[in-house]
């Protein structure tokens, strides 16, 4: 349980205190705690399988029950990494781009978002799934609003309304859900959705989660709400958001889909399967095309981000154990390259101003070792052997050789190819091209920012390369999710 | 004794050559042929070299009485070649033509087909080089068309010997027969080599190509090589019979209009080969020992016609027989040489090449080949005709010459050469007896008796008589500024034609179909960029309300694929 109280806890506490200093002490105490807890978790699980607990004493299915897996354990083991990673790094980022008043606001929101993704994967409730859903959801339109102009205000905006309704299709979903069944708890709603399987209610309510859930996770062409989302928000947003919010409603998305409806609903009898594939498809060629004209890097990488969520909703769509595995992985895999190049373009933020691809110009000579951290996650991004991109590429390949659509896999190295253009580009300006000759002076990030971006610039090398642990888990939890419901 | 590569010395004098200049490389290449001679004289009979490689045993190294023969005959050619071209400094061609000549006694030292097929390629590439050697686009063209013919033979030996170890055979180089498909196509790469008509063109194509002493060289190995092969796998085939007659006689009619005169040479030369084609076909003892020994003769004396020409073109740089004549007055000691050269190959008795020609045309006899045997004696007059009369008449005599006034008389290490190899043709020619010691088999047969002579002298004079009467009476084909065609019209007229016509046809269909690529192209790319780029459809920022319409869409779109 800590691993969400701590944060939801700090959040208030941190409002209540209202001192910047303080919030930033607090919610590192916070995250610390909820990554040793979630830590805890994750070897508990290892050891005994998933762990059950009634919330309040309040058995399943009357009371709230939270559920963790070896699913669930690898999410929260990137969220609160993640979260770790973002706090440490936040205070000199956030000194630069919140003005003092509203700091203690900014990390109270961060906690709030955290305890809602947290939340998110710990529970074992469809309604308790949404309201998480709408603290990590109302906490992010505040940490975007927070943004240096007004572009941020509106994209805010923009999220907020696309939000919203995303999250109210999913209650309408849920709400479908319960009037067929009466029961809310996932593990009894797996039970007894089949005998009600093949009525109208339960397929629109499946629509309405497919849309909704889709739109969370930024699936092609409901992305659309994103790249300004990433683009306009405070570095540490980006970085967070980046790296962990897609990816939580991407096992959000599993969690339902499979876990619940089950393998043989959601992929066999709906063709949600085609629906996936055929989506994330086109999500990874369009965006990933969009990534190589872009020339604000931000943008580029958000566009970049939506390409990714492609290749998860392609492994899901596969619907074999390799893809599925491809598709867990990669949420843990693409936390890490993201989150290590958002962390690195706010460190050139913090000393340059911009994030405009003109303004990078140089880079390597002037902020070296970030340079260094940019090259190593683009690396992953696109999926260099060595490197954790590599990795879940490789099982998504596999994946979709097993189903026989080799088309997909020359789709899956045609994206690379892309990525390989866009990130170039930019290691290109980074490391070989000449700091414009008006450029202001600049040093290395401050050791507080540098530590974590390199950190997790190693970890792409080190889980690229150490397999066992992530690709490990990330099989078996695959593994889990196609048996539940055989 | 240890037995050596004979081939050895003289590619050890090829890389020497690289290395050194002046007069040290001049007696190193002296040396090397002189050296060779001593290893192939010094060597058992009956030796061999054997060793294993990949499961097979291979020979490269076998010593009896026809590589022997075939060992002397090619270092005194190398000799002849070498002295002859002392006085050039061009590296390339020196050290081709003694690799060349090196590949050469490889060649038919090779006791197993594996390695005959090595020195047969390497034959081929250094060849080339030598035909190359002028340098200019005809020469380089001509080296193209010769190699490419050189390496399908050697691709068609190698199939061949592929397919007929493949059949059970051993690999050792015996007498083959063409009882397998494997051994007819070795015959075809020897044939092309051998210049079988239809096949031939490469070498009146090439040979008139190559520099003075560059053409002595390729009309001493390449051919010979080829006999000899032919000699030990294909010896009493009796295709090759008429193959030879044929070639005996076809090249008759060209040499007579050809107005180059070393193309006149080259026509001569598919014509004696011709004869021993005919020798080894008929496959007897007496027949077998006529062939090589034509062969020896045909080295010398043609290499001697080939020198005297050359010695021609390199004082004129001019060898159509329309622009010489009257040179005699100013190359007196060449013109007298030639006339040794075109007295042997003609056959007068006293000359080298009366001694083993009359040894085949006698087994042809024996044999009772009329036809054929009626045949070999227009070849023998036509020979008479284009080489022994031809040639010396209208490179010396004839009318005079715009070169007449600036004429002199070659280096003298080309009278040198030339003047061995006249010493050799009449030695010979008076001793036979000495090169009937080498042949493979023990023969008693002597040349000069009455009949032979008789025969002989009559053939001659009948010959010289219509050649006078012809050219008296102005029916004498006109040497012409031309270049006739024979069968090569089908490769260099026909086949350039027909792939032109086709090509243009090609070329218009893909340039059609790449112009529609091209264009489809750059129509997607260019949407797509329109499309992506930052301002584009799918990367512009876009109103909440079309995120709405897209989202409702998408609803749509997923109820009815769920109703479905």
């Amino acid at each position: 349980m800590l691993v969400v109280l701590a944060p939801l806890v700090a959040a208030p506490a941190i409002v209540l205190i209202g001192r910047a200093r303080a919030a930033w002490h607090l919610a590192l105490a916070a995250v610390v705690a909820s990554f040793a807890a979630a830590c805890a978790i994750a070897w508990k699980v290892s050891r005994e399988g998933a762990i059950d607990y009634a919330l309040g004493g309040w058995e399943a299915p009357w009371g709230i029950a939270y559920h963790v897996d070896f699913l669930g354990a690898l999410v929260l083991l990137t969220v609160t990494g993640i979260a770790v990673a973002v706090v440490t790094y936040a205070r000199p980022s956030v000194e630069r781009e919140i003005p003092e008043s509203r700091r203690y606001y900014f990390y109270g929101c961060l906690m709030l978002c955290l305890a809602g993704l947290l939340g998110m994967t710990i529970t074992g409730d469809v309604f308790n799934l949404f309201v998480f859903l709408e603290i990590s959801s109302l906490s992010s339109y505040a940490l975007i609003g927070m943004g240096r102009d007004r572009r941020a205000l509106n994209a805010a905006f923009q999220y907020l309304v696309m939000g919203t309704i995303g999250a109210s299709f999913i209650l309408i979903g849920i709400g479908f859900m319960y009037m067929m069944t009466g029961t809310l708890n996932m593990a009894d709603l797996a039970v007894r959705l089949p005998e009600v399987a093949d009525t109208r209610t339960i397929r629109a309510g499946f629509a309405f989660l497919t849309v909704g859930i889709g739109l969370k996770v930024a699936l092609f062409p409901l992305h659309l709400w994103l790249p300004n989302v990433y683009a306009y928000a405070p570095s540490v947003v980006s970085a967070f958001l980046g790296a962990t919010a897609t990816k939580v409603a991407v096992y959000a998305l599993l969690r339902i889909m499979l876990g619940i409806f089950g393998v043989e609903f959601s992929l066999g009898e709906m063709p949600l399967h085609a629906l996936l594939v055929g989506l994330g498809s086109l999500g990874v060629v369009s965006a990933s095309l969009v990534a190589v004209f872009e020339r604000n890097v931000k943008r580029m990488l958000a566009y970049s981000s939506v390409a990714q969520v492609g290749y998860m909703v392609l492994g899901i769509g596969l619907a074999n154990t390799d893809g599925v595995t491809a598709s867990i992985l990669h949420i843990f895999n693409h936390a890490l390259m993201k989150g290590a190049l958002f962390l690195a373009l706010g460190a050139v933020m913090y000393r340059i101003g911009s994030v405009h691809i003109r303004d990078l110009a140089g880079l390597g000579r002037r902020m070296p070792l970030t340079a260094a951290a940019i090259l190593v996650a683009g690396l992953s991004l696109i999926g260099v052997p060595g490197t954790v991109g590599f990795v879940s590429k490789w099982y998504l390949v596999l994946g979709a050789l097993e189903s026989g659509l080799w088309p997909l896999a020359a789709l899956v190295l045609f994206g690379s190819i892309l990525a390989l253009i866009y990130i170039w580009r930019l290691v290109e300006v980074v490391w070989f091209e000449r700091p414009a000759a008006d450029a202001p002076a600049i040093d290395e990030a401050p050791l507080q920012m540098l530590a974590p971006i390199l950190v997790l610039a190693f970890a792409n090398l080190y889980f690229g390369i150490n397999t066992d642990l992530t690709a490990g888990l990330a099989q078996r939890a695959a593994e889990a999710l196609l048996e539940v419901n055989r | 004794m240890l037995e050596i590569f004979p081939a050895l010395p003289l590619l050890l004098g090829a890389i020497a050559a690289v290395f050194t200049r002046g007069r040290l490389r001049a007696a190193l290449m002296v040396a090397a042929p002189v050296v060779g001679a001593f290893v192939v004289w010094s060597q058992t009979q009956g030796a061999t070299v054997e060793f294993e490689l990949l499961g097979y045993t291979l020979t490269p190294l076998r010593i009896d009485t026809l590589s022997t023969l075939f060992g002397y005959l090619f270092h005194v050619a190398a000799l002849l070649g070498v002295v002859y071209s002392l006085h050039l400094k061009d590296t390339t061609q020196l050290v081709s033509s003694l690799a060349y000549a090196g590949c050469a006694v490889g060649a038919v030292y090779a006791g197993d087909l594996l390695t005959l097929f090595v020195f047969w390629e390497l034959l081929a590439v250094t060849s080339a080089i030598l035909v190359c050697a002028r340098g200019d686009d005809r020469a380089l063209g001509a080296g193209l068309r010769y190699l490419l013919v050189q390496v399908t033979s050697g691709v068609l030996l190698l199939v061949g010997i592929l397919a007929y170890a493949g059949a059970g055979n051993s690999l050792d180089f015996d007498w083959i027969g063409t009882d397998s498909p494997g051994g007819w196509l070795i015959l075809v790469a020897f044939g092309i080599k051998s210049a079988f008509p239809l096949v031939h063109n490469w070498l009146t194509d090439a040979y008139p190509e190559a520099t003075p002493s560059g053409t002595v060289f390729l009309a001493s190995f390449t051919t010979k090589v080829a006999i000899y092969a032919l000699a030990r796998g294909f010896a009493g085939t009796e295709v090759l019979i008429y193959v030879g007659a044929t070639m005996a006689c076809f090249p008759i009619f060209y040499a007579v209009v050809a107005n180059d005169l070393r193309r006149v040479l080259a026509y001569s030369l598919i014509n004696q080969l011709g004869f021993m084609v005919v020798g080894i076909g008929i496959g007897t003892e007496l027949a077998l020992n006529g062939a090589v020994a034509h062969a020896c003769t045909d080295v010398v004396f043609k290499g001697l016609l080939m020198m005297s020409m050359g010695a021609v073109l390199h004082v004129t740089g001019e060898m159509r027989a329309s622009e010489l004549g009257g040179l005699y007055k100013k190359m007196p000691k060449t013109m007298l040489l030639c006339l040794v050269g075109a007295a042997s190959i003609s056959a007068f008795p006293l000359f080298s090449g009366f001694v083993s020609k009359s040894m085949i045309v006698s087994a042809v006899l024996k044999e009772g080949y009329d036809v054929v045997w009626l045949a070999l004696l227009f070849a023998a007059a036509g020979v008479f005709h284009h080489a022994g009369i031809k040639i010396p008449f209208f490179a010396f005599f004839a009318h005079d010459s715009k070169y007449v006034k600036t004429a002199h008389e070659p280096p003298t290490n080309m009278l040198v050469a030339m003047s061995l190899a006249a010493a050799l043709c009449i030695g010979i020619g008076c001793y036979p007896e000495m090169l009937y010691g080498l042949l493979p088999y023990a023969t008693d047969y002597s040349a000069y008796d009455t009949s032979h002579v008789l025969a002989q002298l009559q053939l001659l004079a009948f010959s010289a008589l219509a050649f006078t009467s012809l050219k008296l009476y102005h029916v004498y084909p006109p040497e012409l500024r031309s270049i006739h065609l024979d069968a090569q019209w089908v490769y260099r007229r026909l086949a350039p034609t027909t792939l032109n016509w086709l090509f243009v046809r090609i070329q218009r269909a893909d340039r059609a179909f790449r112009g529609f690529a091209l264009s489809g192209l750059g129509w997607v790319t260019r949407s797509i960029v329109r499309h992506h780029r930052p301002t584009g459809t799918l990367a512009r920022s876009w109103p909440t309300g079309s995120m709405m319409l897209w989202m409702a869409m998408l609803l749509f779109l997923t109820l009815v694929l769920y109703y479905l």
